[in-house]
């Protein structure tokens, strides 16, 4: 199976790598997938708590090049948006800008659960409750 | 010069030897004849080709040219074997060993047999990829009829211990049937003295073409038959019919005069240069062998890099072609059998990569795999979550995953 080049680029040059500290407030963390399905996400949101901007995303994920591109993709999308606007975020649009086959969608699927994991971290923590 | 993609698959096929290539050739044009034409110089011509190919073949084993049965390839072999030898022997019992991490031209022929009522016992091999010795005499029974174990394992290279079955085989009457498609051509196999009775490999594993393969059936002490399983003009004495793929057996003939020549110098090359792969790879931290490592072919090295998703790890390395026992590969998700059932942790068994050296493998090119590799682990390391917390001294095992 051949890789979408937005694939491959994603894979070779991932945005966003890195850390960010769980313990903060303002930080959303969001862990999904298992190391024996193959796929591991983490993926982690630095929010403004005064607008509610998204204002980093970073991620580090353990699987194929797809679930990475897909997780690469959600952190550029996530920066720049409100907390709110980051929910509506779908995985059909990763499949779609990502050209995913269909054995990939699950990765997409990841990469939204992982969003919505790590914006409901965000709201805990801030004393809100989570959306589901 | 390094010519990219760099060819590590050796298990999956071999590339031809430019030397067989050139013995089949005339068959595919003026030497087009039947084999089973007995009236005209065509036929003859051909026949005799066949007649070679099946001595070249029989000497490599050490059998007698009766003993080949010409098929397609090892898994219509490993059909005919275990298909055949239930039919054939359906008065004397229905029980079939076998071993979960054969091949599943092998568990897929058991579990038609299973359909047609037939009994097989799976048998699980130790953590090296060995089986038990003492639990195949164990499951043997009086319906046991054959006991089917592989020569050489596709996926980690293991060698079962051949001759300690046969006798255990022997010692209670029953058939041996091997599936030594990965051995023949790279270990001394040798029918006769190691007492197997039945024996399935294929060209394309040993430099020669695609689509056409063996089966070996012993003619004396015991005399084995097997019940055909494509019926019509009777060719290969009645157990195989249909036209004999004249250039394809021309060309696994040769394949085999090469081997009986060169296997045992060539063995000593790829081993030592496996070997140094090997040692260079688990500098990595975290990387493990799978399989037994004193009994194995020796071309082959199967590792897992730990914290590191095969597939992912293979795109990272997209100058070389190995194999990776990871899900993502196949649409099941579901990780190489033979590993789990060697009992690794899933998660060792998406991170395993199966590189398989042969004949044309350089020393160069093993240099460049090593360092691609390296660089490659290390970068996926790097953006794996399960690195970072394995590095913070977390029990991944503790942790609560969402699994999907």
């Amino acid at each position: 199976m051949a890789y979408s080049e937005k694939v491959i680029d994603h894979y070779s040059n991932p945005r966003n790598i890195g850390t960010l500290n769980k313990e903060d407030k303002n930080v959303g963390t969001g862990l999904v997938g298992a190391p024996e399905c193959g796929d591991v996400m983490r993926l982690q949101i630095q929010v403004n708590e005064e607008n509610g901007i998204i204002e980093d995303a970073k991620f580090k994920t353990f699987g194929c090049g797809s679930a990475i591109a897909s997780s690469s993709l959600a952190t550029e999308w996530l920066k720049g948006k409100t907390v709110n606007e980051a929910m509506e975020i779908d995985n059909m649009a990763i499949v779609e800008e990502l050209a995913l086959p269909p054995v990939k969608i699950h990765c997409s699927v990841l990469a939204e659960d992982a969003i919505k994991t790590a914006i409901n971290d965000y709201r805990t923590k801030q004393g809100l409750e989570e959306i589901a | 010069m390094l010519s990219f993609p760099i060819y590590l698959d050796n298990n999956a096929t071999t590339p031809m030897d430019p030397r067989v290539l050139e013995a089949m050739l005339p068959y595919f044009n003026n030497k087009f004849g039947n084999a089973a034409s007995r009236n005209h110089a065509f036929g003859w011509t051909a026949e005799e080709a066949v007649d070679y190919a099946r001595e070249q073949v029989a000497k490599l084993i050490n059998a007698s040219p009766k003993e080949i049965i010409f098929t397609s390839g090892a898994t219509e072999s490993d059909n005919l074997a275990i298909k055949g030898v239930y039919e054939m022997y359906a008065r004397k019992g229905n029980h079939i060993i076998t071993v979960n991490t054969e091949h599943k031209a092998i568990l897929d022929s058991c579990k038609h047999i299973e359909k047609l009522g037939g009994e097989v016992t799976y048998l699980s091999p130790n953590e090296d990829g060995l089986i038990n010795l003492a639990d195949l005499e164990a499951a043997i029974t009086p319906k046991t009829i054959l006991i089917s174990i592989m020569y050489g394992n596709n996926e980690i290279g293991v060698l079962q211990p051949i001759e300690e079955i046969s006798a255990i085989a022997r010692k209670h009457d029953v058939l041996f049937h091997s599936d030594a498609t990965q051995a023949v051509g790279k270990v001394p196999v040798d029918v006769m003295a190691q007492n197997i009775d039945l024996m399935s490999f294929t060209a394309h594993k040993m430099y020669g073409p695609k689509g056409a393969g063996a089966l070996y059936v012993r003619r004396k002490n015991p005399r084995v038959k097997v019940t055909s399983q494509l019926d019509g003009g009777g060719h290969e004495r009645g157990m195989r019919s249909g036209t004999l793929n004249v250039p394809g057996i021309v060309g696994l003939g040769k394949a085999c005069e090469i081997c009986m020549e060169e296997m045992e110098e060539e063995a000593a090359r790829l081993s030592k240069m496996r070997d140094h792969l090997e040692t260079e790879l688990l500098k990595i931290e975290e990387s493990y062998v799978n399989g037994n490592r004193d009994h194995r072919l020796p071309h082959v090295a199967n590792i897992s890099f730990k914290h590191v998703e095969g597939e992912g790890l293979m795109m990272g390395i997209k100058d070389l072609a190995v194999s990776s026992g990871s899900a993502c590969t196949s649409a099941s998700l579901e990780p190489s059998y033979v590993l789990k059932n060697l009992g690794l942790d899933d998660d060792l068994a998406h991170s395993s990569l199966r590189f398989g050296l042969g004949r044309f493998t350089t020393d160069e090119e093993v240099e460049f795999a090593i360092d691609h590799v390296k660089t490659a682990v290390h970068k996926l390391r790097e953006m794996s979550p399960l690195w970072e917390m394995f590095k913070e001294g977390i029990d991944l095992k503790s942790v609560v995953w969402q699994e999907h």
